[in-house]
């Protein structure tokens, strides 16, 4: 039975340390970048073309963001569908994380929309709708960072209920009573809208017919998407975690984490399997030894390198061999995401792309913003489980 | 494992394999393929009769107000390449002896990959002409419809600060009031109403008219002319069929048009997205079937969600 052994609490401290006026520094640079792209064009701070209309910002920012963004989604998969509820303590700092992914996602897309200024009415003008893949996920994620602020809104309530202030107390204790009555409702909403817009990713390529490389070209695209944003979540908890309790001296969660790395370990050599078995089974064997099946062998490689080092159990217990194994199957997991979305793309032999300096100053600023907000908010929340570490002589 | 458990998997492992049947199954639920409207309008190229003037080109750049877009001397109007200037181009092949001039614009696809991508159908296939149609206003600038035109056609103005997707709309703004007449075997508008390229064509190498009355015509000339042509005529199944039509003395691929199946470029994602999406069904079942393994867990939810408790 699960028992929760510690409450969530604040790490509490000064935000503004040295080391986070740098991220804070980046992320300004990319916002300067930003303004430039909104007044010059696209082309002035991007290497994007009519070849490559998608580039780094919808491979990476977007694509493999949201991903990142899937420890929400994987997590609570393993909590509250499979019922195993001994994970709890992860549940909130995961859907911080997926709650900055996503968010931050949006702000991604928002600058790489050619005409944004549109946007407004791809929610309102529902008559127009077509059967676009990129309408289900434009749809379904902006629901789910709603979804996400909702989830992680206990946290925010919890802080507040002991606000001076008596009307922000009401509010927050209002606000605990919506969300415990509608747990099941906003939790099962937490999970479907994920698994329809991380499958469409995948759907979304299949558009690209006959220019994404047959090595990915495959209906189960949506499948192998799904599949794989769950490795990446699973990948990016244990990670978060680690890095967590080193930079904020929290207790580890080792022992918690081994068991998770190993079901993050078996979904991942499922993938590879599937994987393989799909290239094979659709007589694409042979293409695995070419320029493009070296893209394969990275992709899948870096999944079973993850995989590997799990196998032992004395690994499986090394905090360290945890964060290494983690971060294999979340580099993984990200190339194959870049494979179908840049490298299996073939616009025809006169295009290329490679990210020009100020686009990659954007993706930078991003990430630091990202990184910036979490922080900010387990110092200031009650987000991370359990008690500081007790300070050794 | 306790029952609750095993329900639980029980349920998920269902709602898994009811997803993966929709997804697997494309031939059972397949998308009917798409047949070009009754009065679909096209055009047909000859590269046996071009004689590489570009008057069409600088007709095209005139009729539909573009910036003129000069090539590598900088003074004329030369493009190399279709671009967010350039809805239409002519390209020179050469192989050694071989030669042959190319032209290139939209192929108005029967089942256009790009208006499948958009999502507000800021792209759209006009139901009568089959004219694959650009309203800006509709448009978020995503270039899905880029990354789907498998001919590479749709241009984006990247270096503009409000740009639109730039592509040939076969001028569909000449026509006007003017009514298609019966004129030399083929439906014509009016002089002056119908696409600038054709019109201005002095070696009749690209002609308008309707796809069927142009498919005919390619046939009569490949029958009346034998080893003259490539034996096909290219856009006939290609994709699904285009509109725009190709008669070629060189391999189709040495002009830069890709060799493709007969399957429109859509078929495959939206085989999946409509089958998985059909009438909403799948995702409301998944969700109600979220809700009761969910509702089942609730006693041990209630303790997660001790903390949420005053």
């Amino acid at each position: 039975m699960s028992r929760h052994t510690s409450v969530h609490s604040e790490v509490g401290g000064p935000v503004l340390t040295p080391s986070y006026r740098l991220l804070v520094a980046i992320a300004a640079l990319g916002g300067v970048m930003m303004l430039w792209r909104f007044a010059a064009g696209l082309a002035a701070v991007s290497n994007l073309n009519d070849g490559y209309p998608w580039g780094i910002w919808i491979a990476f920012d977007v694509v493999t963001g949201t991903a990142l963004g899937c420890g929400g989604f994987a997590v609570a998969l393993l909590v509250y569908i499979l019922n195993k509820g001994e994970y709890h303590p992860l549940v909130r700092p995961a859907i911080l994380t997926s709650l900055l992914g996503y968010g931050l996602a949006v702000l991604a897309v928002t600058v790489d929309l050619g005409r944004f200024w549109e946007l407004w009415k791809v929610p309102v003008y529902f008559w127009r709708w077509s059967h676009s893949p990129q309408l289900e996920v434009a749809l379904c994620v902006a629901i789910y960072v709603l979804v996400l602020l909702i989830e992680l809104s206990p946290a925010f309530f919890e802080k507040w209920r002991g606000s001076p202030d008596s009307g922000l107390r009401s509010f927050a204790e209002k606000g605990l009573a919506f969300v415990k009555r509608y747990f099941v409702w906003i939790l099962a909403l937490g999970i479907l809208l994920p698994t329809m817009h991380q499958s469409s990713l995948g759907t979304m390529m299949l558009l690209t017919g006959p220019k994404l490389h047959p090595l990915w070209f495959t209906a189960w695209l949506p499948f192998l998407f799904l599949v794989n944003c769950i490795i990446m979540g699973y990948g990016v908890v244990v990670l978060e975690s680690h890095v967590s309790a080193s930079a904020f001296g929290r207790r580890r969660e080792t022992e918690m984490l081994g068991r998770l790395s190993k079901v993050a370990m078996g979904v991942a050599l499922f993938f590879v399997a599937f994987r393989l078995a799909d290239i094979v089974l659709r007589g694409q064997a042979a293409a695995l030894f070419s320029w493009f099946g070296v893209a394969v062998l990275v992709e899948l490689g870096l999944l079973v390198a993850g995989a590997l080092v799990l196998m032992s159990e004395a690994n499986r217990r090394s905090p360290s061999q945890q964060a290494l194994a983690a971060l294999l199957l979340v580099v993984g997991g990200t190339v194959y995401r870049f494979n179908v979305y840049l490298v299996g793309f073939r616009p025809g032999e006169n295009w290329s792309y490679f990210p020009a300096v100020p686009e990659l100053l954007i993706t930078f600023g991003i990430v630091a913003l990202e990184i910036a907000l979490y922080v900010a908010a387990v110092k200031t929340f009650p987000i991370l489980a359990g008690e500081p570490e007790p300070a050794r002589a | 494992m306790n029952p609750g458990r095993r329900r639980a998997l029980r349920v998920l492992a269902g709602t898994a394999s009811a997803s993966a049947t929709l997804a697997a199954a494309p031939a059972h639920a397949a998308r009917a393929p798409k047949t070009p409207p009754p009065g679909a309008m096209g055009m047909l190229y000859d590269t046996t009769k071009c004689i590489g003037c570009k008057a069409c080109v600088a007709a095209c750049s005139v009729a539909n107000d573009m910036q003129p877009d000069r090539g590598p001397d900088g003074l004329h109007l030369a493009p190399l390449d279709l671009s967010g200037r350039t809805k239409n181009v002519i390209k020179l092949f050469k192989e050694g002896e071989k030669t042959s001039f190319m032209k290139s614009q939209c192929m108005h696809c029967v089942d256009p990959a790009c208006a499948s991508a958009c999502m507000l159908h800021s792209l759209h296939k006009n139901e009568t002409t089959g004219i694959v149609e650009y309203d800006p206003r509709y448009c978020v600038g995503c270039r899905y419809c880029q990354m789907a035109c498998p001919f590479n056609v749709a241009k984006f103005e990247f270096e503009k600060a409000a740009p639109k997707i730039v592509k040939c709309e076969l001028c569909r703004h000449r026509v006007g009031e003017a009514k298609l007449v019966e004129n030399g075997g083929f439906s014509r508008y009016e002089r002056g109403h119908g696409p600038a390229c054709c019109e201005v064509c002095p070696a009749g190498a690209v002609v308008y008219g309707t796809r069927e009355e142009l498919l005919a015509e390619a046939k009569r000339r490949i029958a009346a002319n034998p080893g003259a042509y490539v034996p096909h005529v290219y856009g006939e199944t290609e994709a699904g069929g285009t509109q725009v039509l190709y008669l070629s003395h060189v391999p189709f691929e040495k002009l830069g048009l890709p060799a493709l199946g007969p399957q429109g470029v859509p078929h495959t994602a939206y085989t999946i997205q409509e089958g998985l999406y059909r009438g909403f069904a799948a995702p409301v079942a998944l969700y109600a079937a979220l809700g009761a393994v969910l509702w089942r867990n609730r006693k041990k939810l209630g303790e997660s969600a001790e903390e949420v408790k005053p």
